[in-house]
């Protein structure tokens, strides 16, 4: 074979004359450019939410309850004779040309407001329409607030509640881990033990009586979490303690006559550094669902201040009239957990291989 | 083997008295008992009864004391009365766990018969198409959240399609239709969670030296596969599982939640908002004492399987 081709085979092999579709495929799959991408809107919206939210996310409008997205046809609410003092009790969500057939009123689901109400008051009827506008996008939750500035801001609280308990969990996680591991026997034993035990309690049980008896606040959200983002920490910076610190530099730095402090944050500390940055990302998808399942289960954030699980549980009610509350909610919160997920499988791989899948 | 039983064994009563015993001081800081009893509608309850009251259920006594009197109640077999409506904790709790345990079950089976093979699949034929469907499948379960999940099952299953029925467990012993959406919701998380760690481990043994040696042999593919490869690639999954019954206990309440499941999830749900402490504690004893049960048989199996830990 000659030298060429060689060259041109070994080219295909490692993927480098891809061209067009399969390069972007290649870097696609290489780089986890799509997870990143979504993680910096999330936390660009989670800073700037109060510039980019277009409504207030509090302020409910009573008249917008249930308004469906943007690009749907507008839909009647309540259809009453005129004169009878008839009221439907609840919003009859009905499509327009249902309800035209219904009443056997000539509609399109072109028509603007007015020809729609006129169209019903010519055939003896009041109509109470509701038209989607492009000012509320994706529409309004059950009383009216509108579902977008929500979900913005409702980025913002995932991003404080997530950041503030992953980084308290790693500092006590981290710090039990450096001990049990370079310290061992009774302490080291302890402390697992204590990780099990952990492990084994009902968390959502036990956190939502500790909601009840403290009460519904933010600070007792985050020291929650907190205790739920631990263990995992604790029992993987042992596992690495214990090679690092038989390892010749430690016994070295205790010749020199270095304080065992100064070991361990100076010496030990940086060797686990990489399999902390990657449980962490890992870690933080699992506390956004988890303060979503809280938030859902009415033991979370407290409203009205917007978190995607309590949004998603606001929607549940409303499921037959209006998916659309519950619905985007969560597939934010579907984003954002699948894009940790990728970015920390990614960083597993570049930091530890020792950690690594196999692909 | 002796040791490392005891040491289980130790280990599972530290955890039921720290499960039960965190949740009984936290009930009493949520507030008074008493006031189940002053029922809403009703006159109230007098000084004298609130008082005997007090004694009765030694409210006058410390916390630990209290903890003290209900852990020996419970070592005798008596497991005392809903403060709510005086009925028996444990029949309550015998008629809302058949729901649960069933649920989960058929969660598990389909944790186990989705995620195994398909994670056997994944990793023989990989880089496949179903390789991909495979590791799709599990990157969605993996992100899902749960009762979105379900919501949106229930939208589509029995809004729009009108295919599955929600809102009971129907009648009789078990009707599959009432069964599949709940199980999808609680059994998905789960199989993905088998599907990786399945994949991952059968990447992993297929690639050591004894495969390599009976492929030499001229071992047929089924059998490297399922004889060789796939018994010890089965015990990443397994320890697995206790942790996958943790979930199942933060599932069961959601999924019972949002399908209307009359489950031991939902009556600790409603004992936790009521502060109704006998059947709170009673049901967070039952859930920590299924997880360390189910733990002990998972160390058991896995001793079993690998012998690498018996011999230890």
């Amino acid at each position: 074979m000659a030298q060429a081709d060689i060259t041109a085979d070994l080219a295909k092999q490692v993927g480098s004359d891809r061209s067009g579709v399969g390069q972007v495929w290649y870097i696609i799959r290489r780089w986890p450019i799509i997870p990143v991408a979504i993680l910096v809107v999330l936390i660009f919206t989670g800073i700037f939410a109060n510039f980019l939210a277009p409504h207030n996310p509090i302020i409910a409008r009573p008249d917008d309850r249930n308004l469906p997205p943007a690009w749907y046809s507008p839909i009647v609410l309540n259809v009453k004779p005129t004169g009878d003092p008839l009221v439907f009790p609840v919003p009859v969500n009905v499509g327009i040309k249902e309800a035209g057939a219904l009443y056997d009123i000539p509609l399109t689901g072109d028509e603007t407001e007015e020809q729609v109400v006129a169209a019903f008051e010519a055939a003896g009827l009041v109509a109470k329409t509701k038209f989607p506008t492009w000012n509320h996008i994706l529409g309004a939750d059950h009383i009216g607030r509108d579902l977008l500035s929500r979900i913005i801001h409702g980025a913002r609280v995932s991003l404080t509640v997530t950041a503030i308990s992953l980084v308290s969990g790693l500092l006590v996680g981290v710090s039990m881990g450096l001990v049990a591991g370079y310290f061992g026997g009774f302490l080291d034993e302890a402390i697992m033990r204590i990780t099990d035990v952990w492990l084994g309690l009902p968390f959502i049980l036990i956190a939502i009586v500790v909601v009840i008896a403290l009460g519904q606040t933010m600070t007792i959200l985050l020291g929650l979490l907190a205790l739920l983002s631990w263990t995992p920490f604790v029992r993987n910076v042992r596992g690495e303690v214990l090679t690092l610190k038989e390892l010749d530099y430690v016994a070295l730095a205790k010749v020199v006559g270095a304080s065992t402090f100064r070991i361990l944050i100076w010496h030990i500390l940086p060797g686990c550094i990489n399999t902390v940055i990657v449980i962490a990302t890992l870690r933080v998808g699992q506390l956004i669902l988890t303060e979503a399942i809280l938030s859902f289960l009415g033991a979370g954030i407290p409203p009205p201040t917007p978190a995607w699980g309590a949004m998603v549980n606001d929607g549940r009610a409303f499921i037959n009239d209006a998916w659309w509350v519950s619905f985007f909610p969560g597939v934010c919160i579907f984003l954002v957990v699948m894009s940790l997920n990728f970015f920390g499988d990614w960083l597993r791989d570049r930091l530890d291989p020792r950690l690594r899948q196999l692909n | 083997m002796q040791r490392f039983i005891i040491r289980r064994f130790f280990f599972a009563i530290f955890a039921l008295v720290g499960a039960t015993l965190i949740t009984f001081a936290l009930s009493r800081m949520a507030g008074d008992p008493r006031f189940l009893y002053a029922q809403e509608g009703g006159y109230g309850i007098t000084q004298e009864r609130w008082d005997s009251l007090g004694v009765e259920l030694g409210l006058d006594k410390p916390i630990i004391w209290q903890y003290g009197v209900w852990l020996g109640n419970i070592l005798k077999g008596n497991w005392q009365d809903s403060l709510l409506d005086r009925k028996s904790v444990l029949g309550k709790i015998k008629n809302r766990l058949p729901p649960t345990l069933k649920v989960g079950l058929a969660s598990y089976l389909f944790a186990s018969i989705i995620g195994i093979p398909l994670g056997v699949l994944s990793a023989v034929k990989r880089g496949s198409v179903w390789d991909y469907i495979a590791r799709g499948f599990a990157l969605f379960g993996q992100a899902l959240p749960v009762f979105w999940l379900g919501i949106m099952l229930i939208l589509i299953f029995s809004v729009q399609l009108r295919w599955l029925p929600t809102g009971t467990l129907g009648e009789g012993m078990f009707s599959w239709k009432h069964y599949v959406m709940p199980t999808v919701t609680l059994g998905w998380i789960a199989s993905a969670t088998y599907l990786r760690l399945t994949r991952s481990s059968m990447l992993e043994v297929l690639d050591s030296e004894y495969v390599k040696l009976a492929r030499a042999k001229g071992v047929s593919n089924n059998a490297v596969i399922w004889k060789h490869a796939f018994r010890n690639a089965l015990i990443a999954p397994l320890t697995f599982s206790s942790l996958l019954l943790t979930g199942f206990i933060t599932g069961a309440v959601v999924t019972e939640t949002i399908f209307s499941i009359p489950g031991l999830g939902r009556l600790a749900f409603e004992a936790i908002n009521n502060n109704d402490f006998p059947i709170m504690v009673g049901t967070v004893l039952v859930f920590t004492g299924m997880y360390v049960g189910f733990n002990f048989i998972t160390d058991l199996l896995y001793a079993y399987i690998d012998p690498r830990i018996r011999y230890a």
